[in-house]
């Protein structure tokens, strides 16, 4: 039988979800028996325009080449699945979207005619079809490996979408936001990094994105009893899931109610 | 009943007699901000001193000059964890041919000092939800079957604490093998089990002034218990009001987060899943604390039945005050206020209920 | 130290005999168990369910279709919705998969015996009733007149049509099917299936089986009541996530009742309170 085809494409990221894949140690060596890598360029095969199986797109789109470049990734590819939070809803670089990006470009490059660079950036989903997006910032190598597990058999992925405090709670971390009066965003954030942050005693920054039940009203009054300002606040927001609807939603309303 | 008194200076004794019963000996400790049970080291001992201020969403330790170890009320967990732990593997299957297997489970021998007349109360309706029914949960009963109890009768309250309205607290009366009533200089001791007793045999008797005090002070932690819970049974004021716009209310505070069903001692809903090697040759299934507060909890076939927090929440409290009722014989809430100190927004379940109740 | 011993939830191999696509959506599994010695000692009653895993993807509960004559082999019709399914259509004749069970309350059949028996389907769920009209018609003497009605919103919606022609051919026995949106090829009413017990009559010591959305089931309930059918003789196969078939997991509750072990099939006496709640 022939090995389905695994194509990994780069758009405007840092690179940090391929590691997942990357660092998966000897089972990529698995992974290579059971699939060809045909493009990923980070690991050494270039092939762009091949055509596959499964591609795995990092990345926003946030040049002019990127507009076109996904569009032939999508007619090169059966299944499309998008890694990170770039990918997913836009990036951290996303926070452009609301500034005149132009500006910047000029303010930081000394020639900037040499800068391609689109005024937003935006989640692969706003341009093709996506069949799956797996969230997170960076994703993890459990999360790449499920995935990837359940295309081979043939079947979709499981989505990840309860909050972080059940797994939190999986791992009995004492919740930072009882102990600590620390405003953890992990009641709104979704689950897959493996409480990573409060494990630590850290209150969670919401990298992995929107959970499937986002009651920000609730919990911003809640932080707002622990002093915590408007505008921090909205920076929690604002943050490197900024573009996800939910939490631009989160923001509007913070803007609007928060002095009431 | 046989009252035996062991002065502070000389628990270890009853540490060493444990030590022949069990592997492992669990105690409370105070870590990241809240006590928690934590295998106790050859050697090592409880520290002394950690007592809590709980209120609403609010969890903070403090160490006081205290000889007592055991002036905190409850942490976050207690025993489900031990029984039923949060992540498990069922079975296991190999691709070649489909085979399924068990997957064998070394429980050791433990001994859990300073459990709660909650956890105890919370404990008996996990047995009957885990072993009373057609189909007894080997994986649970192997572990149960390992503990050897040692609970502590609550001297104090926290603010949070209701288990006097629920009738669980706060001394402890069953489904222990020994009970401590701690003193300042030392320990009050009873048996609950032929084994409890049979290690208490060698001590000596405890006097009527110890006695008194260990008394006293479960009185002084009765009347430390702010809040309540109705004393009658409140299945006919829930089963009245499942339309009522009171959800809607608890809704709006409610992130749908799930921290309350995992801090609750008797909230026992897990989901499954099958974690499969990456080469595909192997599978495992593995069962992990779920939560009626998630939308995968009412799945079926692309509708999802609770989609709304306040159907959801509904649910919780339904199950835990009325159908518990129906499914165990009592209620399932035993009084901890686990759910309304470990609720990031810090709603109180003893208050939704008087509110229902038009208070 | 002690070491478990063997979990209830362990599931026994069975394999593929046949596979049948039923419609574009809809398949039946045929299965039998490789341990023989296992294989004889399953027993099931109409309305039971298995749990059936498939390999490396997960658990989904699954009613039995075939009569309990039909040992070793064992029928399930399964409709391609989520992950598992999906996953389950793939398979064929010889593949291996696990199944656990029978799990469940199934259908009164003892109840229904020498009394007439009214099975009602709607949408694409019809696969609980399948085994009790399966088990009617093997035993047809057993039982008085069975009428069967289904409501579904295309005619391609429906399931086994050739079936439905086959059983409307047994004795004593009346087909009334409808659809929302008629069809060149639909010979049966056009409308909602309520419209249809205007054109039948009902004997009080009818049994009702229902299965189906529970909108549908409700309606068709309220008919039933108000042509003096008992509550007590009404019966429908509720539907919950399940994800342990033993009462343990929590997901199938249905206010008090666990679907998984006090259902699928519940009494209407026993449920009407709660049918009537959303979101239950």
């Amino acid at each position: 039988m022939m090995k389905p085809r695994l194509a990994v494409h780069k758009f405007t990221s840092c690179d940090g979800c391929q590691l997942a894949i990357l660092n998966m140690g000897e089972e990529l060596l698995t992974l290579a028996d059971l699939v060809d890598i045909v493009h990923f360029a980070e690991a050494g095969p270039v092939e762009p325009e091949a055509q596959v199986d499964i591609a795995i797109v990092e990345g926003s789109v946030s040049t002019p080449d990127e507009l076109e470049r996904i569009k032939r990734v999508r007619e090169n590819s059966n299944c499309l699945i998008t890694i990170g939070a770039c990918a997913t809803t836009g990036g951290i670089q996303a926070l452009r979207n609301h500034q005149d990006s132009s500006q910047w470009v000029s303010d930081i490059y000394p020639q900037a005619q040499f800068i391609q660079s689109l005024n937003t950036s935006t989640a692969i989903r706003e341009h093709v079809r996506v069949d799956f997006e797996l969230w997170g910032c960076p994703v993890n190598s459990r999360q790449v490996k499920a995935m990837l597990r359940s295309l081979l058999f043939g079947v979709s992925p499981i989505d990840e979408k309860s909050s972080l405090c059940l797994e939190c709670k999986r791992q009995q971390n004492p919740c930072v936001v009882v102990t600590k009066q620390e405003p953890c965003m992990g009641p709104l954030t979704r689950t897959g990094c493996g409480a990573l942050c409060p494990h630590f005693g850290k209150a969670c920054f919401a990298c992995y994105g929107p959970s499937e039940t986002v009651n920000s009203h609730s919990l911003v009054k809640r932080y707002q009893g622990f002093g915590v300002s408007k505008e921090d606040m909205i920076r929690r927001f604002n943050h490197i899931q900024n573009n996800a609807a939910a939490y631009k939603e989160s923001v509007i309303n913070i803007a609007r109610n928060f002095d009431e | 009943m046989d009252l035996y008194y062991l002065p502070r200076s000389g628990f270890s004794q009853l540490i060493d007699v444990l030590r022949n019963h069990a592997e492992t000996i669990m105690v409370p400790k105070a870590q990241d901000g809240a006590m928690v049970f934590s295998e106790l080291d050859p050697g090592e001992e409880i520290e002394a001193g950690w007592q809590e201020v709980q209120d609403a969403g609010r969890y903070s330790l403090e160490k006081t000059e205290s000889p007592r170890w055991f002036k905190w009320a409850t942490g976050p967990q207690a025993l489900k964890p031990i029984v039923y732990p949060p992540r498990e593997a069922l079975w296991r299957v190999e691709k070649q041919g489909i085979t399924f297997e068990s997957v064998p489970e070394s429980v050791p021998a433990t001994a859990i000092i300073g459990v709660r007349a909650c956890d105890l109360a919370a404990l008996s309706l996990l047995d009957k939800h885990f072993l009373g029914s057609q189909f007894p949960d080997t994986a649970y009963k192997s572990r149960r079957d390992s503990l050897f109890i040692v609970a502590v009768d609550c001297a104090r309250s926290a603010a949070t604490c209701f288990c006097v309205s629920t009738g669980d607290g706060p001394s402890a009366t069953q489904g222990f093998d020994i009970a401590l009533s701690e003193l300042e200089d030392g320990f009050v001791l009873r048996s609950g089990s032929a084994r409890g007793e049979s290690l208490l045999k060698g001590f000596s008797r405890a006097n009527e002034r110890q006695i008194t005090l260990s008394e006293k002070q479960v009185d002084q932690a009765i009347s430390m218990q702010t809040r309540q819970l109705p004393a009658q049974d409140l299945r006919s004021l829930i089963n009245k009001s499942l339309e009522s716009d009171a959800w809607e209310a608890i809704a709006a505070r409610c992130l749908s987060c799930g921290n309350c069903t995992s801090v609750c001692p008797t909230c026992f809903c897990h989901s499954e899943s099958a974690l499969a090697e990456l080469d595909g040759s192997s599978s495992t299934q593995y069962r992990e604390w779920d939560s009626c507060f998630t939308q995968s909890h009412s799945y079926i076939h692309g509708i999802v039945i609770r989609s709304e927090t306040a159907t959801r929440y509904r649910q919780w409290f339904t199950h835990k005050l009325a159908n518990w009722h129906e499914q165990y014989g009592r209620s399932g809430c035993v009084g901890c206020g686990r759910c309304i100190s470990w609720c990031p927004v810090g709603i109180d379940i003893t208050q939704e209920v008087a509110t229902l109740n038009g208070n | 130290m002690v070491t478990n011993p063997q979990s209830p939830y362990l599931p026994k191999t069975v394999e593929v005999v046949e596979r049948i696509q039923e419609t574009q959506t809809v398949f039946t599994l045929r299965l039998r168990f490789i341990d023989e010695g296992f294989s004889e000692q399953y027993r099931f009653q109409p309305g039971q369910f298995n749990m059936l895993y498939l390999y490396g993807v997960g658990e989904i509960p699954i009613s039995i279709v075939s009569d309990p004559d039909g040992l070793p082999f064992i029928d399930h019709a399964i409709r391609v919705v989520g992950r598992v399914t999906k996953g389950m259509a793939k398979l064929k004749k010889g593949d291996r998969l696990g199944l656990r069970g029978p799990y469940g309350q199934g259908w009164p059949m003892d109840l229904a015996r020498d009394k007439n028996l009214l099975v009602i389907t709607g949408g694409l769920g019809c696969a609980p009733v399948v085994s009790a009209i399966n088990y009617v018609i093997e035993r047809r003497a057993d039982f008085n007149k069975l009428t069967i009605m289904q409501g579904v919103k295309l005619p391609s919606d429906l399931v086994w049509r050739s079936r439905y022609e086959q059983w409307s051919q047994i004795p004593d026995t009346e087909i009334y099917l409808a659809a929302d949106e008629g069809a060149a090829n639909w010979p049966w009413h056009v409308g909602r299936v309520t419209e249809l017990f205007d054109r039948m009559s009902l004997a009080p010591d009818t049994v009702a089986m229902l299965c189906g959305p529970e909108g549908m089931m409700r309606v068709c309930i309220k008919e039933l009541v108000q042509r003096t059918i008992k509550e007590e003789f009404i019966f429908l196969s509720m539907e919950r996530n399940m994800q342990c078939a033993v009462g343990s997991c929590g997901h199938c509750q249905f206010g008090p009742y666990f679907v998984c072990k006090d259902g699928p099939v519940f009494c209407y006496a026993k449920v009407k309170q709660l049918l009537a709640i959303k979101g239950v």
